[in-house]
């Protein structure tokens, strides 16, 4: 095997990860426009065109378990702010697809979105500009989420903020965006937020093909997403990962810098959720400030633990699952579907901690060990 | 002063001269044919009738002289007077003097005795005079108060006949008031000066306004004017010293909402290190229990033992959540142990299985939890504001709850043995501790806390399912700001951000004050994360 950079692991890229990676991909890429573009809507092989954008938006999902992974399975950090990144990406988006809007809304004025003029306001705010064009928008994206995830980290990490604390202020973070963009005069849409988008980049949203366009956007997003993780993980940057997961200050002595790889990977790990929230919002069609609340991040962190904590595909897995369930038992039996999720969320931390994954996986590759070994103290 | 001014003031004078002579005559005349002058044709005819009726000291006087000045006084076609009333969508009509219902009359057939602008001053005058002198405590207390709102010179005329003959302390003290507003009006310039005075030691925005009129005049004289600032300075003070004080009582009525949320918390999080996300939940139980336990009383015992329902509610409350707790921990929690991360998502589930099993039982729609007689309304101790019973049995409930905690960890040997537990398992189970046991009591002690809150919880807001969630993150806050495995840390910390919210809510409005407070306490954690009272030592390691 030839040496790979960043001092990757052995077997991380192997040919038979390739072959199976590529073989996913073209299956969820391929597959589905098939199904759904080719093969006449009448034949029982077709996929119903309702069926591309809740495959897209269990991708999305599927995307952001993917980052929580990055950090709670690896690193250790559990957020409970993860859904924070995720809509700060979603209203990045947002916030261009109202700008294409134009004169198309209910009041029809050429720059300010409808929220806007109900509210009286005569000007775009300053931080709405550059909102027109999709590349600025794309650029905020990355940035908001990523800066954010920078600032926050940075404060905490630096401080050795760890553990069960970091959680409760991840979450106190994304508890008073909410409450900050629930407010109308924060420019965000209160609560309503923001829908009744009409095109991206010229396509009408509510188009077949633009949905499948956004589709396998969200399919590459995650492809991509994954092999970055991979690549982290893999890395020697993912040893110490590791390392500091199951005893951080020996990490410490050891002489790595801890608070610069949590830093590292928690902002990568905020790009990519960001990333995801983007993609969601236009395949969903709204985005509003309860995307912020503490019970959603927690959510997320359900679905990585059930799919297998500190695999990646397990995240993915997870989402899809957990994700799945939700759609059909909210629709078939709303009353139970909290039963279900609170079952689930007992029964995955105490009978089967290692997930999906982990149960199916052959002991010997199951890197994840239970942190409880490692004395207490050097978890501080 | 203008013409108008003078205008106003002859007819007050002529009121009063009016009211002074015809109280002579008024108990002569009949009711009746008072009655039957206000339908005159005469305005003249109308004021002296009103006026006479404003001193005949008959109940039946004020409904006509309402139904007068709101144009519900009609007359028939035979010369009766009569009073239509709109109730429940039909309009009744009744006889004015007999109050005798008069059936399948059409009140559009009838004509309205037409009311001017005079006689509108008249019926008012008339009016105030009749509840100033009411047999009705509260009526006169009302009217007493309301003087203030059209200070004048027959105003003070009357007031000061009131203030002759009242007894009451509460009614005597409005009416001076009312009779210091309307000497500055109209009072010599000796009585204005007296007047100034009285007035700056009140907190009545009213009164603000009307001396700010005052001193605004053009004409008046220096020496007054400077009363005037000098009395607008010391409402001014006394109006921040209020603001301060009803901030303060908020912030610690808050402080103890919060405190009391938290302090359960603080057993299972901070002594026992359990991250138990279904703590609101059981607030939320505590407060169904409440619910429960005011049904059960109003369906099964006499209605006057209604009052004692939360006596009962209360070590109910403490029960139902204790046991769930201990349940929760022998099912659940004990397998998790050393494991917080793991024991969060854990108790995260079992809050959504409590939160959709309340649901399911009691439905989605908030609950009403009256308050017991006790605890309604009020008493207003410097004038100004308004501190309610709920809320101050709330912080005292608070303050008795902490106490008892407190002697319970320090005194008792199950406090004794908790703490052993808590600091080192090992060594007090070789001591014969049975750990096990302790683990369980300990978590439905911080579970049964919570249950009691719920039930005081259930006094000031409202009941429903989605009780714990408004709490959860709050009470977390606190904890972990006052040091994980602290009372007095939470005690401060509860305290101190009840108090800073309230003092930052007319500054930044409501949502916003508590963005900042949620923004300072992330900052704040950064530069101590262990909290405002971090545990030094071996025990400190351990916690983490």
């Amino acid at each position: 095997m030839p040496a790979l950079p960043g001092g990757q692991q052995k077997g991380a890229w192997s040919p038979r990860f390739w072959a199976s990676f590529l073989a996913c991909g073209v299956a969820l890429a391929v597959a589905v426009p098939a199904f759904n573009h080719w093969v006449p809507p009448d034949s029982p092989a077709a996929l119903p065109d309702y069926l591309v954008p809740l495959l897209g938006k269990y991708l999305c999902y599927a995307l952001l378990a993917l980052s929580l992974d990055l950090i709670w399975g690896y690193a250790g950090i559990l957020s409970l702010g993860h859904g924070a990144f995720f809509a700060l990406g979603g209203y990045c988006m947002g916030m261009y697809l109202m700008r294409q809007v134009g004169t198309r809304g209910v009041y029809g004025n050429p720059l300010l979105p409808d929220f806007m003029v109900f509210l009286n306001w005569k000007e775009l705010p300053w931080f709405w500009w550059g909102f027109d064009h999709f590349a600025y928008a794309a650029t905020m994206v990355v940035l908001v989420p990523g800066l954010l995830a920078l600032v926050f980290g940075w404060l905490a990490f630096r401080s050795r903020v760890t553990g069960v604390y970091l959680s409760i202020i991840t979450q106190a973070m994304t508890y008073a965006l909410m409450l900050a963009f629930f407010r109308n005069d924060m420019g965000f849409g209160g609560n309503n937020g923001m829908t009744d988008y009409k095109d991206i980049l010229g396509w009408d949203v509510h188009q077949s093909s633009t949905r499948l366009g956004l589709y396998i956007a969200s399919v590459l997003a995650l492809g991509l997403g994954y092999l970055c993780c991979r690549f982290i993980t893999a890395s020697k940057l993912g040893r110490v990962l590791l390392a500091l997961r199951d005893a951080e200050s020996r990490v410490r002595f050891l002489g790595y810098s801890v608070t610069d790889a949590k830093l590292f990977v928690f902002t990568v790990s905020a790009v990519l959720a960001g990333i995801a929230g983007a993609l969601y919002v236009p395949q969903v069609g709204i985005i509003n400030p309860s995307e912020f609340s503490p019970g959603n991040s927690i959510e997320i962190a359900i679905w990585v633990s059930v799919g297998g904590r500190g695999t990646l595909v397990g995240a993915i897995v997870g989402a899809v699952i957990v994700n799945s369930a939700k759609t059909w038992l909210t629709g078939a039996a709303p009353e139970t579907w909290l039963f279900v999720l609170g079952t689930l969320f007992i029964l995955t931390t105490l009978v089967f901690p290692r997930g999906v994954v982990g149960l199916l996986r052959r002991p010997s590759r199951i890197r994840t060990r239970a942190a409880a070994r490692v004395p207490a103290g050097e978890r501080a | 002063m203008g013409p108008v001014v003078t205008v106003r003031l002859l007819r007050w004078v002529g009121i009063v001269l009016l009211l002074l002579a015809s109280s002579v005559s008024a108990r002569a005349d009949d009711f009746a044919t008072l009655v039957g002058d206000l339908a005159s044709d005469s305005f003249a005819d109308k004021e002296r009738a009103v006026t006479a009726l404003g001193v005949l000291d008959d109940p039946r006087a004020v409904s006509v002289l309402q139904a007068l000045s709101e144009g519900r006084l009609l007359k028939t076609t035979d010369g009766r007077v009569v009073i239509s009333k709109i109730a429940g969508g039909t309009t009744r009509v009744r006889d004015a003097v007999t109050g005798e219902d008069i059936a399948g009359a059409d009140p559009d057939r009838f004509d309205r005795v037409i009311v001017n602008n005079r006689l509108r001053g008249a019926i008012e005058g008339a009016l105030a005079a009749l509840t100033l002198f009411s047999i009705d405590r509260d009526a006169r207390l009302v009217a007493a108060r309301d003087a203030l709102r059209h200070p004048s010179a027959g105003e003070a005329a009357l007031l000061e006949k009131a203030i002759a003959v009242e007894q009451d302390p509460e009614i005597r003290a409005a009416v001076q008031l009312s009779l210091s507003a309307a000497r500055l009006v109209s009072g010599s310039r000796q009585e204005r000066l007296t007047a100034i005075r009285a007035l700056g030691t009140t907190t009545d925005p009213q009164i603000k306004n009307l001396l700010d009129e005052f001193r605004a005049a053009p004409d008046t004289d220096p020496e007054l004017k400077k009363a005037a600032d000098a009395a607008l300075t010391s409402i001014g003070n006394r109006l921040r010293l209020v603001s301060i004080a009803a901030n303060l009582f908020q912030g610690i009525s808050l402080g103890s909402v919060l405190l009391l949320a938290a302090i359960g918390l603080a057993i299972t999080f901070g002594v026992m290190g359990v991250i138990n996300m279904a703590h609101g939940e059981m607030i939320m139980l505590g407060a169904y229990t409440a619910y429960v336990c005011q049904q059960s009383f109003r369906a099964l015992l006499p209605a006057d033992w209604i009052d004692a329902y939360l006596s009962v509610a209360v070590p109910v409350a403490f029960f139902v959540a204790g046991g769930i707790g201990v349940a929760l921990e022998r099912s659940v929690i004990r397998f998790l142990y050393g494991r917080p991360l793991e024991t969060l998502l854990a108790t995260w589930g079992v809050s959504l299985i409590l939160q959709q099993a309340v649901r399911s039982i009691f439905g989605s729609p908030n609950k009403e939890v009256s308050n017991p007689s006790w605890m309604t309304g009020g008493f207003d101790p410097i004038g100004g504001f308004t501190i309610t019973w709920n809320r101050l049995y709330i912080i005292l409930f608070c303050f008795i709850v902490l106490s008892v905690l407190a002697l319970i960890l320090s005194r008792t040997s199950f406090g004794l043995h908790m703490r052993a537990v808590t600091q080192n398992r090992p060594m007090a189970s070789v001591m014969g501790i049975r750990t096990a046991r302790i683990d369980a009591l300990t978590f439905g002690l911080g579970s049964g806390i919570a249950g009691m809150a719920g039930v005081a919880l259930s006094q000031v807001g409202n009941v429903s399912p989605n009780l714990g969630t408004i709490y959860i993150v709050d009470s977390f806050l606190v904890v972990v700001f006052g040091g994980v495995g602290n009372l007095l840390g939470t005690l401060v910390g509860a305290l101190s951000l009840g108090i800073v919210n309230k003092f930052l809510e007319p500054v930044a409005g409501a949502i916003l004050g508590k963005i900042v407070v949620l923004v300072a306490i992330i900052l704040f954690i950064q530069r101590r994360p262990r909290g405002l009272f971090a545990l030094k030592g071996r025990t400190a390691e351990a916690e983490a």
